[in-house]
């Protein structure tokens, strides 16, 4: 079996989740190819042809694959994907966003966010928030599946694939970017932080959201936020995590002024140790929490701060 | 332009789902069902639109069985004009979806067509994207603002790094997300208005689609439960637990 996996960058550097979508597509097992879309993007190119259990990685570096437009990009995956069985993609917003076009193109369903594989063409994913757990089989002759990062491990990138460089160019002229507001943050990202600290409602402003920044400091941590907290304008809503916004699973979360909806525990319930802070004892996050402490965040962050 | 928004009924977001105890899905009777929070949001951008003069006709649909026509009133009495429910029993895979609203999408010719960047029941976020494929329209996912410019719509999408904004060529496909606005409540007046506005019940055999599953969904079961923790008395024992307990901090 042959496996195409579409990585996933920002033109300079390979996203880590790339790595644990090829640990995905290694659990499927077959001959793994990655392929790289995008324009001047040499230093993802050089990071793809490291990783691990890959042995080609196809490139295609053009300026219309440069924002990653799901028409250009679809149309692309689309074509090479007569040489693969299966077709990966990660489950952040560019493959969420190309990929069911790949999908009906190619006239098969989509496995969306699995979490586990089975077999070849069984797999796990979650549906309800992840308040259920479905195993789902795929009738169609391509796989076409996007894969949740927490529920993989990453491969090592001491390897050395060969480069081929492709000279299709695909371009749909139906759609252009205009612009970016990206978020600049020196701290790690979230998706693939070790430690994550999160703020809800309870914070009050965006204004208090520095109380978590000498934590985060202390322990290299990311900073997320709840829905509450995002439409109240307190942080930008990529900091979103939920069943809608990012999913984490990192070793430690700290859930501060969160309440716990069923929502923002899609995002985060398969962390490994779950700490609450919150002056409601019954509050729902602390069902799931390992350590909670209750006690108003302005007491307790400013004394956590000095304690680390 | 004509705009047309379809609409999903779904588990109401706020009831906890059970599975069912042989594991074959999960048990939605007797439960509240509503409309899909994306898809409300999708109505409104609608109607929004249609009080800024730029959209002139909003058609709402949707794809089951009868108990869906209670989401499409809500629709019309949130703004739609009129409603279309495709009838089957089956539920659908997203890509049979696109497919039967592919259907509708030529025979109605709309500009635009808001749906919800993801149903909260499937969790799939799918349906869109596939749709756009299938017309060949560009499409503007996760949309936080919409702007028709002409020929054109400018969407803001929410991106992983923050915000992105494209232009798409119309007739597009934009998916709406959280952000994009607050959906209003409908009043009883436009609740009862809601009822006379038309609605048409067509089969879904009609179409002439192969509707035949693309998946098969094997079990359903419970996620793993969480041990219960434990409530510490001060930080000073919080940290304590952090580093030499759960030795996730040094």
């Amino acid at each position: 079996m042959s496996i195409l996996v579409i990585a996933e960058h920002d033109n300079s550097s390979l996203k880590a989740e790339t790595l644990k979508t090829v640990g995905a597509a290694q659990k499927i097992g077959g001959d793994i190819t990655l392929l790289v879309t995008g324009f001047n993007c040499q230093n993802v190119v050089d990071a793809a042809s490291k990783v691990n259990g890959v042995s080609k990685v196809l490139v295609a570096d053009n300026a219309v694959y440069e924002h990653q437009l799901a028409e250009n990009v679809s149309l692309l995956v689309t074509e090479l994907a007569a040489d693969y069985e299966h077709i990966l993609a990660t489950a952040l917003t560019t493959g969420k966003n190309f990929m069911p076009r790949v999908a009906a193109l190619l006239d098969v369903a989509q496995i969306s966010d699995i979490i586990d594989v089975e077999s070849s063409d069984t797999f796990v994913r979650p549906i309800y928030a992840g308040n259920a757990i479905a195993t789902v089989q795929s009738l169609d002759s391509k796989k076409v599946i996007t894969v949740r990062t927490t529920g993989f491990d990453a491969v090592a990138t001491d390897g050395n694939a060969e480069i081929v460089n492709l000279d299709t160019v695909k371009d749909a002229g139906i759609s252009s970017h205009v612009s970016d507001e990206l978020t600049v943050s020196a701290r790690p990202d979230l998706g693939a932080a070790s430690v994550v600290i999160s703020g809800g409602r309870g914070m009050q402003n965006g204004d208090n959201f520095k109380l978590l920044d000498g934590i985060a400091d202390k322990l290299g941590a990311a900073i997320g936020a709840s829905r509450a907290a995002v439409d109240a304008g307190f942080v930008p809503n990529d900091m979103q995590v939920g069943q809608t916004g990012k999913i984490v699973a990192p070793d430690l979360y700290i859930a501060v002024g969160i309440s716990g909806a069923i929502q923002h525990l899609a995002g985060m319930k398969d962390s490994k140790v779950i700490v609450a802070i919150n002056k409601d004892p019954e509050a729902p996050i602390f069902q799931v929490a390992d350590y909670g402490i209750v006690a108003d965040l302005f007491d307790a962050l400013p004394e956590l701060e000095s304690k680390l | 332009m004509k705009v047309l928004v379809p609409i999903k009924r779904v588990i109401d977001y706020n009831v906890k789902v059970r599975v069912k105890p042989d594991h074959s899905d999960v048990d939605l009777a007797n439960t509240k069902m509503a409309i899909n929070p994306f898809c409300e949001i999708a109505v409104e951008e609608a109607v929004r639109l249609k009080e800024a003069g730029i959209a002139t006709e909003i058609i709402a649909i949707s794809i089951g069985n009868k108990s869906c026509q209670e989401q499409l009133r809500t629709a019309l009495a949130l703004g739609a004009d009129r409603a279309i429910q495709i009838e089957t029993d089956e539920s659908l895979d997203a890509l049979n979806i696109a497919k039967l609203l592919q259907k509708v999408v030529d025979e109605e010719q709309p500009q635009l067509v808001i749906l919800g960047k993801q149903s909260i029941d499937s969790d799939n976020n799918q349906t869109g994207q596939m749709l756009a494929a299938l017309t060949g329209m560009p499409q503007g996912t996760f949309a936080s603002v919409v702007k028709i410019e002409g020929e054109k719509v400018n969407v803001t999408r929410e991106v992983d790094g923050g915000l992105q904004t494209v232009a798409l060529n119309l007739p597009a496909i934009v998916t709406t997300d959280l952000r994009l606005n607050e959906p209003r409540y409908a009043s009883l007046p436009n609740i009862m208005k809601a009822k006379r506005k038309p609605l048409v019940v067509r089969p879904a055999a009609d179409f002439g689609i192969d509707l035949t599953a693309r998946t098969k969904l094997l079990k359903v079961t419970p996620p793993a439960e969480r041990q219960a923790g434990i409530v510490v008395e001060s930080i000073d024992e919080l940290v304590e637990k952090l580093k030499n307990e759960a030795k996730v901090i040094s």
